[in-house]
């Protein structure tokens, strides 16, 4: 089974994308679809990626909505930003140390960061382990640095481990 | 073909709102790539399209096709998921090349490097 359909739930949503992009449940469009959500994952697995143990449904939502609250909460902020401007506003990088290793929990922080209106992920350093993030309406380093990890960071180390 | 002025009206009137606060939304962004002041800075605003501007557009898009066709259409849901995957990509390559233009060249806004960096 597992060498048949290495990757069943990107299979799935491989799908369920196409039905929703064809627009059709059709038998013709299921088969195409079942064909390419097949072709897709043995390619997938020909890459080998990193397995990922997926935990905690709950951090999961959580996460989720956390990001959409603050990306609306953010896409306000910066569009008073734009449309009055604040004398004496500073924008600059701040260099963030972060616990999490997983690549995968790397990649969803470095989006939720980038997504967010007002910050934006520039720069990973492995070796140390921080990132440089440059913030538009930069009052206080320390605390965004602290907002960060606790908001995101906590949760992905939950989901995805160290 | 389906047009239109079939939609009903509380529809209509749900549509127009959503569609124009999703397109008043992406112009204050794209007014805010004009006015903020450096290139960093810069790349903030236009993500206030990617995001808010475009969740409010494919929202009014699913309630309008939905009500026109008297059947759930969900398709644009995937406008949102994509745009949300690919654009952050865009944008830290966008950084990252103005911060080594700047590494190389030197001025401009480029952080302090710090004593361990190379």
């Amino acid at each position: 089974m597992r060498r048949l359909l290495p990757h069943p739930l990107l299979a799935l949503l491989l799908f369920v994308t196409w039905l929703l992009l064809t627009q059709s449940f059709s038998p013709g469009q299921m088969l195409m679809g079942a064909i390419v959500a097949f072709l897709a994952t043995q390619a997938m697995a020909a890459l080998k990626p990193e397995p990922v143990k997926l935990r905690q449904p709950a951090a999961i939502a959580k996460l989720l909505s956390i990001v959409v609250a603050d990306i609306i909460r953010s896409n306000f902020a910066v569009a008073s930003l734009v449309l009055f401007r604040r004398r004496g506003r500073v924008s600059g990088f701040i260099h963030l140390p972060l616990e999490i290793t997983n690549s995968y929990g790397l990649a969803i922080l470095a989006v939720i960061i980038t997504a967010t209106p007002g910050s934006l992920w520039v720069e990973f350093d492995r070796h140390r382990s921080t990132v440089l993030v440059h913030v538009l309406d930069l009052v206080d380093e320390d605390q965004w640095i602290a907002l960060i990890k606790r908001r995101y960071e906590a949760l992905l180390l939950e989901i995805f481990g160290q | 073909m389906i047009q239109a002025p079939d939609l009903p009206g509380w529809a209509a009137v749900l549509v127009a709102l959503l569609l124009l606060a999703g397109a008043l939304t992406t112009l204050i962004g794209s007014i805010g790539l004009l006015r903020m002041e450096s290139f960093y800075e810069r790349v903030h605003p236009p993500t206030l399209g990617s995001t808010l501007g475009m969740a409010l557009i494919v929202l009014a898009s699913i309630i309008c096709f939905s009500v026109l066709r008297s059947r759930p259409s969900a398709h644009e849901v995937l406008i949102g998921l994509f745009l949300t995957v690919t654009t952050p990509v865009a944008f830290m390559l966008l950084a990252r090349a103005a911060l080594y233009r700047e590494r190389v060249e030197g001025g401009g806004y480029s952080p302090p490097v710090d004593e361990g960096e190379k």
